[in-house]
């Protein structure tokens, strides 16, 4: 393998349109005002956050809506420390599973507020079941990141 | 289960960084192996089923199309399977069904990945929910690493000896991808090097993680007659198994993973596998971070939830030990991935019929291998042995 073969640089631009739905719709236009909504399963009685059209398990429609708290506990988190093309986010940053108050499901979002920039440091401050609040930007689009990150309490 | 089915063939490439070749080329060197270790032509094979990860991990969709030539699939029925990182497992599993099922007789398998003609961490993001979850996925290493770190936090195990028991994974795999002539990483590391090295997703340091590979692995699938026929050393798959959990990363436990407790307890109902580090000789579990690794142990059974860490220090599962895993090096020295499920199925067959070479564990009659897919969403199982 001493000999190097030519290689074709090439690129693939896709543009997508995805389409939100009713449930979904809703979800964001509650992050845009500063609210977590969720839906409850009247068959299993978990409320799921974000929002779903349907349980997944009970496969039964969930519209029954529940504004769920901005406050719950870490579940698992990693202190994310390399890059990659297109990442949405600016490495280093926590990447956190937290059971928000009331619901039955993890939720996938930042834990931020402080600096992370020392992974040591950060190792010593974070802790699965340290309690987290919810942390809001100033400028909302109704966008997953209006949500800025999860503050410890 | 069907028809009884064996495997009278393995062929894989060097696996590594093999841009020498281009991909049809890096498929055709496994068929041609295959072809090679089973005695059979193409003009044998009924059916050609092949997979990769996400097509656009090298910016060719519907690659069992491109390969159609490489793999002489023209004029055959052709499949593709694709489950994202069970790929291989799931490919493995789809030639089971079309030979048990008594549709074919002679089944050509095959998966490759070419990882390192994209930006596989950019491409296996797109796995991942796009509304809410893609912005904190952080590729496979952070979903892996959160997995990872909710399980070692569970059973109150002090961090310094998880940290040390993964290091010892490392180290075990690293030295054993010396005996294995297909190994893409072949380095000498020692714990603290494991221990030392960059932060790349806490807990997951540099060296718990597995590489960025090109490769790709053949196997064939026959009926029992035609084995019978062919006359060769056969291996016999024995139990499959696949289960999963819902899509979002956050509706199930991940720490103590039921879609992997479930897929192998189908495979084990079915090969009649009652106390697994006792009654499998060997096994090759997909582990592309070592902390993961020993969830894995623990869900198929090796030992108790929250056993892991100290049965690999006291080396239980090492190549010498009661229980060997990947004694190949495994997923941590080797990650094609679309191949890499369909290779721990070969390295599991390699064993039975000891044709393992220098990394083969002696009498090793029964054999477990694994792989998982999605953001930690489905797990695969295949168990082969010696004997129908």
């Amino acid at each position: 393998m001493s000999k190097e073969y030519k290689t074709l640089m090439t690129e693939i631009r896709l543009p997508y349109e995805l389409a939100y739905g009713p449930v979904w719709t809703r979800f964001f236009e509650g992050m845009a005002e500063k609210k977590i909504f969720g839906t409850k399963c009247t068959k299993c009685g978990r409320i799921l956050v974000p929002a779903r059209s349907f349980c997944p398990r009970c496969f039964i429609d969930t519209d029954e809506w529940v504004e769920v708290a901005q406050t719950g506990t870490l579940t698992a988190w990693s202190y994310v420390n390399y890059r990659y093309y297109g990442m949405p986010t600016e490495p280093p940053f926590i990447s956190a599973l937290l059971r928000l108050d009331g619901t039955d499901v993890d939720f996938l979002h930042l834990i931020g507020g402080f600096d992370v920039s020392d992974f040591e440091k950060t190792r010593k401050m974070v802790k699965n079941g340290m309690r987290l609040k919810a942390v809001w930007s100033d400028d909302r689009k109704a966008h997953i990141m209006d949500l800025k990150y999860f503050k410890p309490a | 289960m069907g028809r009884p089915v064996g495997i009278i063939g393995v062929g894989q490439t060097k696996h590594g960084r093999r841009m020498d070749v281009a991909y049809p080329e890096l498929v055709r060197e496994a068929v041609l192996r295959v072809f090679e270790d089973s005695g059979l032509e193409p003009s044998d094979i009924d059916g050609v089923v092949s997979g990769t990860m996400p097509s656009m991990m090298e910016g060719v969709a519907l690659t069992h199309f491109y390969f159609a030539d490489a793999m002489q699939a023209v004029g055959k029925p052709i499949l593709k399977t694709e489950t994202c990182g069970s790929t291989g497992v799931s490919i493995a599993h789809t030639a089971y069904y079309w030979v048990a099922s008594g549709m074919a007789d002679v089944v050509l398998a095959v998966g490759h990945e070419k990882m390192n003609e994209g930006d596989a961490q950019a491409t296996m993001t797109t796995v991942a929910e796009p509304f809410y979850q893609r912005y904190f996925i952080a590729g496979a290493p952070g979903v892996f690493s959160m997995q990872s770190q909710m399980w070692a936090d569970r059973y109150g195990i002090p961090e310094a000896k998880i940290r040390d028991a993964a290091a010892h994974i490392s180290v075990e795999h690293h030295n054993a991808a010396f005996e294995n002539p297909y190994a893409h990483v072949k380095i000498r590391v020692t714990a603290d090097d494991v221990k030392n090295s960059r932060v790349i997703t806490y807990p997951v340091r540099l060296l718990d993680v597995c590489p960025t590979s090109d490769g790709a692995c053949a196997m064939i699938f026959v009926s029992q007659n035609k084995a019978k026929k062919l006359g060769r050393k056969t291996a016999w798959v024995k139990g499959v198994g696949y289960r999963g959990e819902e899509y979002f990363f956050g509706d199930s436990d991940k720490g103590l993973w039921q879609g992997a407790v479930l897929a192998a307890k189908q495979a084990y109902d079915q090969a009649g596998i009652k106390n697994p580090r006792k009654d499998l000789d060997v096994a090759e579990v997909y582990n592309p971070f070592t902390f993961q690794e020993m969830l894995f142990y623990e869900c198929f059974g090796f030992c108790e939830p929250g056993g892991a860490p100290d049965m690999v220090l006291k080396g239980t599962f090492d190549k010498k030990g009661q229980l060997p895993c990947d004694p190949s090096g495994g997923v941590l020295c080797t990650n094609p991935i679309g191949a890499t499920g369909l290779i721990r199925v070969a390295e599991a067959v390699l064993q039975v019929t000891g044709k393992a070479g220098e990394h083969q564990i002696p009498k090793a009659k029964t054999a477990f291998s694994h792989a998982m897919g999605g953001v930690d969403q489905f797990n695969g199982v295949m168990i082969v042995g010696s004997e129908l």
